[in-house]
């Protein structure tokens, strides 16, 4: 086994934790209350190479292994999970879904901008079809040359900000899963409109729409894969996704954890700073190991994808974990600032 | 024009100091390496000035005396956007030894301007640029906070007491570069990073040099005491406390 990282992620590391620490962190807290998108921040951590970073040099990406995206997701999360959201669905679920399974003239015409100054959404849930992917009602009917879609997509990541999508519709309702497939379409076809700003709970300043396709022509060149691989594809794609979100989340998990750390040292109560109190000593170090915890099970995943072996039950499991300690540290930190940790000034509150 | 950053591997800004062998030698276990961060907005500087130069500035180095052990922080150097870098294999020992080192490799390779970072936060020496410029007979100039290069002169401003100094050199020059020379240290960006293992990084051995310190003791320095607050309507206990326990009044 081998715990050390290398030089270069390392430096991965410590770019994206240099670019969230002294950069993404300065608007943060108005960024989430407004719901403002973070486009400029999005516009620099592509050209650092964020955005496009597991792509295939070939398409202008950066070649980099998924232990270094999971370290990079993790940091820009720390500061704002917003711009995490963004990076992991554009990365985990559009540029690979392209990269894996498109042609060489989709990668081209669609991979390649989105490792620039781009990005994509993926559009799966539907009203009634979130994890039921199989229950797709949005149809594709198959016109010849083309496919008309028609249908309405819920709770779409970067609806609005995206200029490339991946939508998953049904084509042959008879078929059930197998007669699923994949599009790849640009946000501006005709036919597409997008419902209001999602008013979410958090990580406001991602924007959530829904996406209502009316009599929308997509070219028959626009499928992804064979007629009816788009269970496949979506069911492939997602297993990756959840590395992303474990980073993410990890993210959350380990930012809410270094902010409580550096409140507890500097908040005394009863004559000592609080962290020297066993209540609340102890609620860090059960805090500190669940984060450690969902790391070593995000970047296991993540190791396994590079290495070529199974991965999905490692990446549903670290996704599950560290959602979970996402939401757990995040209470607990609250906890921890009292009532400042209530108040959005702190941060901790998002 | 080629232009040298010269760079010192230094401890992370954060770390924990301690010492070992009878507080004779710094304990280094377990400690982070990083690019001084002087040298590192020199650096960020020297390839701004190589990207606005329109092709005049041809090559950015980077050098450090150091071991093997420096490469990791070199390569980040190569990752921010260096196109390569010169490794003097010795231990820095002290300022005149590794001016009297990096002396030797720009006598041999010709750079038309040297960049150091005014410090190092280890050590604080502060004196290795200016005696590269004697060891060298090269004009310097210190406490650098802007530096451009226009019409191939070099143009430089300093801060003095009440204001901005303005100066310019024929190349070629040293330029011992303060906080300031540049706002924020590069991110180095992924093709950076990928690239940074694939850039020349040439090793030289040292010039015979005898260093001229020698290191007996380290001590830490008193621990800060507890910071008083003093109401600010309360002048009188302030200046009582400035005279009576501080006593600098």
């Amino acid at each position: 086994m081998n715990f050390e990282f290398t030089e270069e992620q390392l430096m991965i590391q410590k770019a994206a934790r240099d670019y969230a620490q002294r950069e993404l962190i300065k608007d943060v807290i108005e960024r989430d209350e407004k719901a403002i998108f973070p486009t400029e921040h999005i516009k620099a951590i592509s050209e650092l190479g964020f955005m496009g970073m597991l792509v295939d040099p070939k398409y202008g990406g950066g070649g980099m292994d998924t232990v270094s995206y999971v370290l990079a997701l993790e940091e820009l999360s720390k500061v704002d999970a917003s711009v995490g959201v963004v990076m992991s669905v554009n990365l985990s679920l559009v540029c690979y879904g392209l990269q894996e399974f498109g042609t060489e003239e989709q990668k081209e015409k669609y991979l390649r901008p989105l490792t620039a100054d781009k990005h994509g959404a993926f559009l799966l849930s539907e009203p009634e079809a979130g994890s039921d992917a199989t229950s797709q009602r949005t149809l594709a009917e198959d016109k010849g040359d083309y496919y008309l879609l028609n249908g309405t997509k819920n709770w779409i990541t970067s609806a609005d900000s995206a200029s490339v999508y991946i939508v998953i519709a049904q084509t042959h309702p008879e078929k059930k899963h197998k007669g699923i497939n994949a599009f790849v379409i640009e946000k501006d076809t005709p036919g597409i409109t997008l419902g209001p700003h999602e008013k979410k709970m958090g990580m406001r300043s991602s924007d959530t729409h829904s996406v209502m396709f009316t009599d929308v022509k997509v070219p028959k060149e626009n499928r992804l894969g064979e007629d009816g691989f788009g269970f496949k594809f979506a069911m492939k794609t997602l297993e990756g996704g959840r590395i992303g979100i474990a980073g993410q989340a990890l993210g959350i998990a380990s930012g809410a954890l270094e902010r409580a750390i550096k409140y507890s040292k500097e908040r005394k109560a009863f004559g000592t700073e609080i962290c020297n109190h066993q209540a609340i000593a102890f609620k860090l170090a059960d805090m500190a190991t669940a984060v450690d915890a969902a790391r070593f099970l995000t970047l296991h995943a993540a190791w396994l994808k590079d290495q070529h072996k199974p991965y999905g039950i490692a990446s549903a499991k670290a996704k599950l974990f560290a959602a979970e300690t996402a939401m757990w540290v995040t209470t607990e930190a609250v906890q921890i600032h009292g009532g400042y940790g209530y108040v959005a000034d702190y941060h901790v509150e998002s | 024009m080629k232009i040298l950053v010269c760079m010192s591997n230094v401890p992370d800004t954060t770390t924990k100091i301690r010492f070992k062998d009878g507080n004779t030698k710094f304990d280094d276990a377990g400690v982070q390496w990083v690019i001084n961060p002087w040298d590192e907005l020199a650096l960020t500087r020297a390839l701004e000035l190589k990207e606005g130069s329109g092709g005049a500035i041809t090559r950015i180095t980077v050098a450090n005396v150091g071991l093997i052990d420096t490469e990791p922080t070199i390569r980040k150097a190569l990752a921010m956007g260096a196109d390569d870098a010169i490794r003097v294999n010795a231990e820095p020992l002290d300022a005149y030894f590794i001016a009297a080192q990096l002396a030797e490799v720009i006598k041999k390779e010709g750079f038309e301007l040297i960049v150091c970072g005014i410090e190092s936060s280890d050590y604080n020496n502060c004196a290795v640029g200016g005696m590269l410029s004697e060891f060298l007979q090269m004009p310097s100039v210190s406490s650098v906070s802007a530096l451009d290069y226009i019409n191939g002169a070099i143009s430089i401003k300093r801060e003095i007491d009440g204001g901005k100094e303005i100066l310019s050199s024929e190349i070629p020059f040293i330029a011992i570069v303060q906080k300031g020379i540049s706002i924020n240290p590069r991110i180095p960006n992924m093709r950076g990073i990928m690239t940074a293992r694939t850039k020349p990084l040439k090793v030289y051995q040292p010039a015979a040099v005898e260093p001229l310190t020698e290191y007996t003791v380290y001590e830490m320095p008193p621990a800060k005491a507890a910071c008083k607050k003093i109401s600010p309507d309360n002048v009188k206990e302030l200046v009582h406390l400035l005279h009576t326990e501080a006593k600098v009044i």
